[in-house]
């Protein structure tokens, strides 16, 4: 009886271990970072909550939230809605060639977020662009910038994303789709149901709690946008820093003009926006279940 | 009914293959590009115009932005990416199970609380912990250093939650306690008989913790320094640095990037879609 009481922490020692160097001491240190300036990780100075006051009104770092909230929004609106929708074509019983469909669909997922933005620079491009080509034998003849005018960047990244994204979400929705109960909806067809009626009073509320997970996740992932923009706009923000995110403007003062003690009160207004949105989502989530 | 299903049909397949070809539109420009010279790129879409078969010019298909590559040294960055990713999923599948394993299986004062921390550290988000990690790593000493780079993400909470979620009702007690009567070791209890219960999970972890370190950047970016430590990721962005115009280069780059985790992907795809999607491991 008596290895039992030490086996559990042998077990438990490498994560114990490295979760409190790792994570624990710098979440803590980081409370005292955010309140320095530093020169590089050598040299700091004490300055109090100056950063947080600076941050209120850094025009840089509302243009980074801005952009940040734009692309969110792009996957909230855009890329889960379609994700759903391709989910509820593949759903379809004794459809044919599912699997290979499931495969094509979840295959950009597999492509990093580095590699999707090395892939999707040439598409963009101005002049040898597929994209560009492609809309100049149709609309215009002439060839759009997608990294010059502020919302052509947005949309850019925006796409990209959609496309490694996507089927991603899809295969979640698509496993919660095959759990709804054939009863339910076989019964509702009996009520004489419409397809729209059957998805928006039976479907829908079937898979809210993991409908509820994904947007979540989706969320809080496009809160953390920085390889896609950095690499798409060749390791910069682009032009009037049209492609600025938060975790890229954490990135430039903290690694870039060495200011760890900034880049920490940035990290953590953005663990704040990212935890309230989480409480939120839990609310709605609440409610949805109470009615 | 019978016809409205044909209708659906008729509106559904055509809806499905066009979502298909949009969705590999890029996959087939970045293989043609690769397979083009500078010239051909800027001139066709995709494979280069000609007289052969198709209209397409098969004689000017060219593996030369494979080779260029290699002579760039990026089949160094390969074996960076290759050792690193397996040391690091091999090591943090060990670590997560054997954590997932206490917290699910194993009795002692403390459980509760180690398992709050768990929850709790699933919401810390990775972006707030890169500049103080950073200074710790400064302090030290493990800047530029695998070590550095591998340490810090060892043992992800996530992975320990997953793994606790997947023997908290894949691995039945009454096995345990069996063994246990027989005189079994915990150490010999955990991997020769939990290990193999959980193997479905663990397949899908060891792809998720490679994949992850395969597609890593903003990490090595701010740990390695040396050009010659360098994985994929950050190698073949530098590469985008210097030859930018040089599309056809980068998407050769790009391909030599994204195979070896596409062909895993194929090998692992049951067990990695089971795991993804979490909870639906039965042991």
């Amino acid at each position: 009886m008596k290895r039992l009481n030490y086996a559990p922490w042998l077990f438990l020692a490498p994560f114990l271990l490295l979760f409190s160097l790792f994570t624990v001491w710098p979440l803590i240190h980081s409370m005292f970072l955010s309140m320095q300036q530093t020169y590089g990780p050598g040299r700091t100075e004490w300055v109090g909550l100056h950063n947080f006051k600076f941050l209120l009104t850094d025009p840089l770092f509302w243009k980074a939230t801005s952009n940040t909230v734009k692309f969110a929004a792009g996957s909230l609106f855009i890329q889960l809605p379609v994700a759903l929708g391709l989910a509820l074509l593949l759903n379809r019983p004794g459809l044919r060639g599912r699997a290979y469909f499931r495969l094509i669909f979840f295959a950009p997922s597999l492509v990093g977020m580095p590699f999707v933005a090395m892939l999707f620079a040439p598409i963009f491009a101005r002049h040898t662009g597929l994209l560009n080509k492609t809309l100049n034998y149709f609309v215009s003849s002439w060839p759009i910038d997608f990294a010059w005018t502020q919302n052509y960047v947005m949309s850019a990244l925006i796409i990209a994303a959609l496309w490694m994204s996507a089927g991603f979400n899809m295969v979640y929705f698509l496993a919660a789709l095959q759990n709804v109960s054939r009863d339910l909806i076989e019964a509702a067809e009996i009520d004489g149901a419409g397809a729209w009626h059957k998805f928006w009073h039976i479907t829908l509320p079937e898979i809210m709690p993991i409908a509820g997970f994904v947007t979540l996740l989706s969320v809080i992932a496009s809160f953390q946008l920085f390889e896609l923009s950095y690499i798409m706009l060749n390791d910069s923000a682009g032009p009037d820093n049209r492609g600025l995110t938060i975790v890229m403007y954490l990135y430039q003062t903290g690694f870039e003009a060495g200011d760890l003690g900034y880049a920490s009160s940035i990290g953590w207004v953005l663990a704040i926006m990212l935890i309230s949105i989480a409480l939120i989502q839990r609310r709605i989530l609440k409610r949805h279940e109470d009615r | 009914m019978q016809n409205r299903k044909a209708a659906a049909n008729a509106i559904i397949y055509p809806l499905l293959v066009v979502f298909a070809i949009i969705t590999l539109i890029p996959f087939a420009h970045m293989l043609a590009g690769a397979l083009k010279t500078k010239f051909d790129y800027a001139a066709t879409l995709f494979l280069p115009a000609g007289d052969g078969f198709l209209g397409i010019g098969w004689d000017r298909i060219t593996l030369d932005n494979f080779v260029r590559l290699f002579e760039l040294d990026i089949g160094r960055a390969m074996l960076n990416s290759l050792f690193l990713s397996s040391v690091h999923a091999i090591l943090t599948v060990l670590f997560c199970s054997m954590g997932g394993y206490a917290l699910a299986k194993l009795r002692f004062k403390g459980r509760e609380f180690v398992t709050t921390l768990v929850l709790t550290a699933l919401i810390i988000p990775g972006p707030l912990l890169l500049a103080p990690g950073f200074q710790l790593l400064y302090q030290l000493g493990l800047l530029n250093t695998y070590t550095g780079l591998l340490l810090p993400g060892l043992t992800p909470a996530f992975g320990v939650f997953l793994f606790r979620q997947a023997m908290l009702n894949g691995v039945p007690n009454e096995l345990i306690e069996a063994a246990r009567i027989d005189g079994a070791g915990e150490a010999r209890i955990f991997f020769e008989l939990v290990l193999p219960l959980v193997r479905p999970m663990m397949g899908a972890f060891l792809m998720i913790s490679f994949m992850g370190t395969w597609n890593n950047f903003i990490n090595p970016q701010i740990v390695l320094q040396s050009p010659d430590l360098q994985p994929l990721s950050v190698a073949l962005n530098n590469l985008k640095g210097l030859y930018g115009t040089d599309y056809a280069l980068i998407m050769a780059g790009t391909i030599v990037s994204i195979s070896p985790v596409m062909c895993i992907f194929l090998l692992l795809q049951r067990e990695f879609i089971a795991g993804l999607t979490g909870g639906a491991v039965k042991g």
